[in-house]
């Protein structure tokens, strides 16, 4: 009886100290960021930083602002073709497909969430690049070449989630959607989906995060030309580029701006995050339910 | 009086299991026909051939016929949708949809085309006061259904069901889950819907089955051991297994 109480007592412990030193190594790679960061604002000023349009290190100048929309653009961009394609393909795993395919689909579709993004960039590189730039003019290196390869990135994060998420949706409510004369179809839009939405916006939420951060694959096929795009075709500059590309050789304020850099990521990522959340929960509470 | 539902020679598999062997029965019309019998003796599995529910499972087979006012409810030529629609069900779990209770109800008719508005609301308004629910609800019809009590989702249920307009309400174990209090309002109900609807309830409650029931069938490992009116049954049974059914010896 003592025995089970001490090891109760270790256990319970042992959870609470490993919970609280990654939540430590969290807020020193915030604090640090930061600290960084700071100076970039101070010496250059926030609003300049922000929306400043001219990015030249050797001239002083470091405005972030064709960055942030290069970023939010290709963000966008990959959503809007990964959304509709990985939500329609997770319809399909979960309620049309059967057993058979199904054990086939969700491996491949693992798989392709394990490839790094090094080699997605490099498939983007040779393939997509000359493609592009055969059939749309220009070099080739554009918002919409990186926004295809994020869209083929993202794809598992969302099928695999609201895949799951469909799943999970008892299947008291199909039962009784089929009881009462509705076709399959109507079944899974107007009850399955439904049911499903918090999940499926987790989802989405998850795939944004991943497209917005992605690094390698960006710099290798965005252009990284800093500006504000005209259209789809032109190369843009990601701030997660920006940052990968300058930090080897930057120095002083120059480093310091590209840590404002990360800060500015940080904030739209929280930013988006929020504006998630608070969808989610606004449905959430429309059903009533808080059941997923 | 007309016989609403007939089945002939039943037999109904899952993959390799027998669960319904040689199922001959008549429904008739606007009555409430209880089936009894002990856990995974094919109740459930029988009021589900009703209304197609079965054709959910891939390794569902049957042989025989299930016939609803005459038309073969298995003809391939039979619309499943219709079939539904015409024979309702009301589950043993309560299982509202996670929608407002006005959504709930109109749900049904959204999905069978209807979309004038006032028709649509003029008929939950209708099932909600014939499931004996509009008086607990009429202020909170956007009120999420998950709110509700389990016996007002059940009866809720019961409102969704009635709004298609049914023949037949099939009804498996719709008490299970309720308190006695709740389940004393659905059995009222049950007595209520018995003139516009042809009933068969399946319940592990005998006491509910004498309640609620004109007829009763007492069904074994897949068979239909005796059917008779619900009086003579339960008072003088004919075969000595409904017997001991009955008197609890075993079940």
């Amino acid at each position: 009886m003592e025995k089970n109480r001490l090891s109760e007592f270790l256990i319970e412990k042992s959870l609470v100290i490993t919970a609280i030193f990654s939540i430590i190594i969290i807020l020193l790679i915030v604090l640090f960021i930061l600290m960084e960061g700071f100076p970039a604002f101070e010496d250059y000023g926030f609003f300049r930083f922000l929306f400043g349009m001219n990015w030249a290190p050797s001239d002083g100048e470091f405005g972030v602002f064709a960055m942030i929309i290069g970023s939010i653009y290709v963000t966008l961009l990959s959503l809007i073709m990964a959304v509709p394609l990985s939500l329609l393909c997770a319809i399909f795993m979960a309620e049309v497909a059967p057993n058979s395919i199904r054990r086939i689909l969700k491996p491949v579709i693992e798989t392709l969430s394990g490839i790094p993004s090094v080699v997605y960039g490099f498939f983007g590189l040779i393939v997509l690049v000359p493609i592009i730039r055969t059939n749309f003019g220009g070099t080739g290196f554009s918002m919409f070449t990186a926004a295809l390869i994020l869209t083929v990135m993202v794809l598992p994060t969302i099928i695999t989630i609201s895949q799951d998420s469909l799943r999970a949706v008892p299947h008291e409510y199909r039962e009784a959607s089929f009881g009462l004369g509705a076709t399959n179809w109507q079944t899974i839009r107007h009850v399955i989906f439904p049911a499903a939405l918090p999940g499926i916006i987790t989802s989405i939420i998850l795939g944004m995060g991943r497209a917005i951060g992605e690094t390698l694959a960006a710099i290798m096929i965005a252009g990284n030309v800093v500006q504000i795009p005209g259209s789809i075709f032109d190369p843009v500059r990601t701030l997660t580029a920006n940052i990968a590309l300058e930090m080897g050789y930057a120095t002083g304020l120059h480093y310091n701006a590209l840590f404002g850099t990360a800060i500015v990521l940080f904030l739209i990522i929280i930013i988006l995050l929020l504006i998630a959340n608070y969808i989610q929960h606004k449905y959430k509470v429309d059903v009533g339910g808080g059941y997923l | 009086m007309m016989n609403r539902i007939e089945v002939e020679n039943l037999n109904v598999y899952f993959g390799d299991s027998h669960i319904l062997k040689d199922i001959n029965t008549e429904i008739s019309k606007n009555t409430v026909t209880a089936l009894i019998g002990p856990s995974g003796c094919g109740k459930s599995t029988f009021i589900r051939t009703i209304n197609r529910m079965n054709d959910l499972i891939p390794s569902f087979s049957r042989t025989g016929n299930v016939y609803l006012d005459g038309e073969d409810v298995y003809d391939p030529k039979m619309d499943v949708v219709d079939l539904r629609k015409k024979v309702g069900m009301v589950f043993q779990k309560p299982n509202p949809f996670p929608k407002s209770i006005y959504e709930n109800v109109a749900y049904g008719l959204k999905i069978h085309g209807i979309t004038d508005d006032d028709a649509i609301s003029a008929r939950v308004e209708e099932s909600l006061r014939s499931a004996a629910l509009w008086d607990e609800v009429e202020d909170k019809l956007d009120n999420s259904a998950m709110g509700l009590s389990g016996g007002q989702q059940q009866r809720l249920c019961i409102a969704r069901t009635i709004a298609n307009n049914p023949e037949v309400i099939l009804m498996d174990e719709p008490c299970s889950a309720l308190d006695p209090i709740s389940t004393t309002k659905v059995e009222d109900l049950i007595h209520k819907l018995k003139k516009d609807y042809t009933i068969l309830i399946v319940t592990h409650n005998m006491q509910q089955a004498t309640r609620v029931s004109k007829y009763t069938s007492f069904f074994l490992n897949g068979e239909i051991i005796e059917s008779n009116l619900t009086d003579k049954l339960f008072v003088d049974p004919k075969d000595s297994k409904t017997e001991d059914y009955i008197t609890g010896r075993f079940g």
